[in-house]
């Protein structure tokens, strides 16, 4: 097994306040791992690091092999970041945004249709405006998107937000299955029980910091 | 590159044509600042026919500016920018898409108001190829021009109000080479209406430049 994510010592810096304060961990290929913490603890903030999107300021940061020192944008195109918000075109159909994030992630718009069925949006719903879904039907075309873009590496920021139970069983069944063909999944969750059960591994994180790892389980 | 631009700039204009911003708000905002003018200053009709070159360019100028506006607004609303900066997509076909999308709504713009002037202004074309082609270069200018500094503003809080702050400026010198170039086609003045045309390709062929090589950078920091 290879490694996903090591990080020695990262500190990153949003605007002037440090966000992460020295973060030590090494993520192995097929794992599921939940960062538990509190708020502000840093979870968002290793999350958007992991992907790309926030400079490292000091320390060892590699994600699938690229030192993101050197070029933050290289492992992004491997990466699927679900965030608290959706990133949604609500005038689009629901169809019609996983078609477009498809192919903007370089696969095909005939990958959309089984992203949607895989996520149990009803076929009657692909052609309503976003606009017009319940918050839980935005959040299973958000992770459609991210279905039908294959990724290697998936960066969950409260995935389970506004799913009924049958869908978060849903979304755990659809993470295991990619975790058992080789994907890796970092996710952050307050969900407790349902986030422990899907995960292999329990990352505790605190002022910036990883203060809790429960290894491999 | 050529298919990332056209999925982009198609996907920007089903959503225009679904939310209906561009059609139900901007060209009925601009059409009614032409209007207000031939109000204000029906009185004045010589100055009126003088000045229709220049308030067509001015209403042009505030429709476009909300346009792109708005053209960023919908990646903002829902942070779409990380999705694009996590896609292998190039910064330039967004550029480039988002400026064709500007493009041909500003274009689509320019159709409704160029009549309005014509009627309410009383004002008739000298030469059409004329006119036609210093639209189509106004057009050209304040989309890329829009696209480069809409995206600057894109990341900041205050993104509504900068915006215009910033592009307005920029665009002083499209509106001044368009009012001119039309004021030429109006049969207005004799004037070097194809020199001003041109004037306004080479500001967007130098913003484009700008843009193509600049623009990944700024997403990136925005």
């Amino acid at each position: 097994m290879s490694t996903i994510v090591k990080f020695e010592n990262v500190v990153a810096v949003a605007g002037s306040f440090p966000v992460l304060t020295g973060v030590d961990i090494s993520v192995q290929e097929g794992e599921i791992v939940l960062l538990q913490g509190k708020n502000g603890a840093g979870k968002t903030s290793f999350l958007r690091a992991c992907a790309g999107l926030l400079r490292i300021n000091d320390g060892s940061a590699q994600v699938l092999g690229f030192d993101l020192r050197v070029n933050r944008q290289a492992p992004r195109r491997y990466i699927g970041l679900l965030g608290h918000e959706n990133n949604l075109y609500r005038d689009l159909w629901a169809i019609e945004h996983v078609e477009f994030r498809a192919v903007l992630g370089g696969g095909q718009k005939s990958d959309a249709a089984e992203a949607l069925a895989r996520v149990g949006l009803t076929s009657r719903l692909w052609s309503v405006p976003i606009s017009a879904l319940s918050a839980g039907q935005r959040r299973k075309v958000a992770i459609a998107s991210l279905i039908a873009n294959r990724p290697q590496l998936w960066l969950l920021d409260e995935p389970h937000s506004a799913l009924d139970a049958l869908s978060r069983a849903d979304l755990n069944a659809i993470l295991k299955e990619a975790a058992a063909s080789g994907a890796t999944v970092i996710f952050a969750s307050h969900e407790g029980v349902l986030s422990e059960e899907l995960s292999s591994r329990v990352v505790t994180m605190r002022g910036g910091q990883v203060v809790g790892d429960s290894g491999a389980r | 590159m050529l298919a990332e631009v056209l999925l982009l700039a198609r996907k920007d204009l089903r959503i225009e044509r679904r939310a209906k911003v561009a059609v139900g708000q901007v060209a009925p905002l601009t059409l009614l600042i032409v209007v207000v003018f031939a109000f204000a200053l029906d009185a004045n009709a010589p100055l009126l026919e003088i000045g229709a070159g220049g308030l067509y360019w001015v209403a042009v100028l505030y429709g476009g500016t909300l346009l792109t506006q708005r053209a960023f607004e919908i990646e903002t609303e829902g942070g779409n920018f990380d999705d694009f900066k996590m896609s292998p997509i190039k910064a330039q076909s967004l550029f480039l898409g988002k400026s064709l999308s500007l493009f041909i709504q500003i274009c689509a713009l320019e159709l409704v108001l160029t009549p309005a002037i014509l009627l309410l202004y009383d004002v008739q074309v000298a030469e059409w190829l004329l006119l036609i082609a210093a639209g189509v270069a106004g057009a050209v200018a304040f989309s890329v021009c829009g696209v480069l500094w809409g995206v600057m503003a894109a990341g900041l809080r205050v993104r509504s109000t900068l915006l215009p702050l910033l592009l307005i400026p920029v665009l002083a010198p499209v509106l001044l080479a368009g009012s001119r170039a039309f004021e030429t086609a109006l049969g207005i003045r004799a004037d070097a209406g194809w020199s001003w045309t041109s004037l306004m390709f080479v500001i967007a062929a130098v913003h484009t430049v700008v843009g193509l090589a600049a623009f990944g950078f700024l997403l990136e920091e925005s």
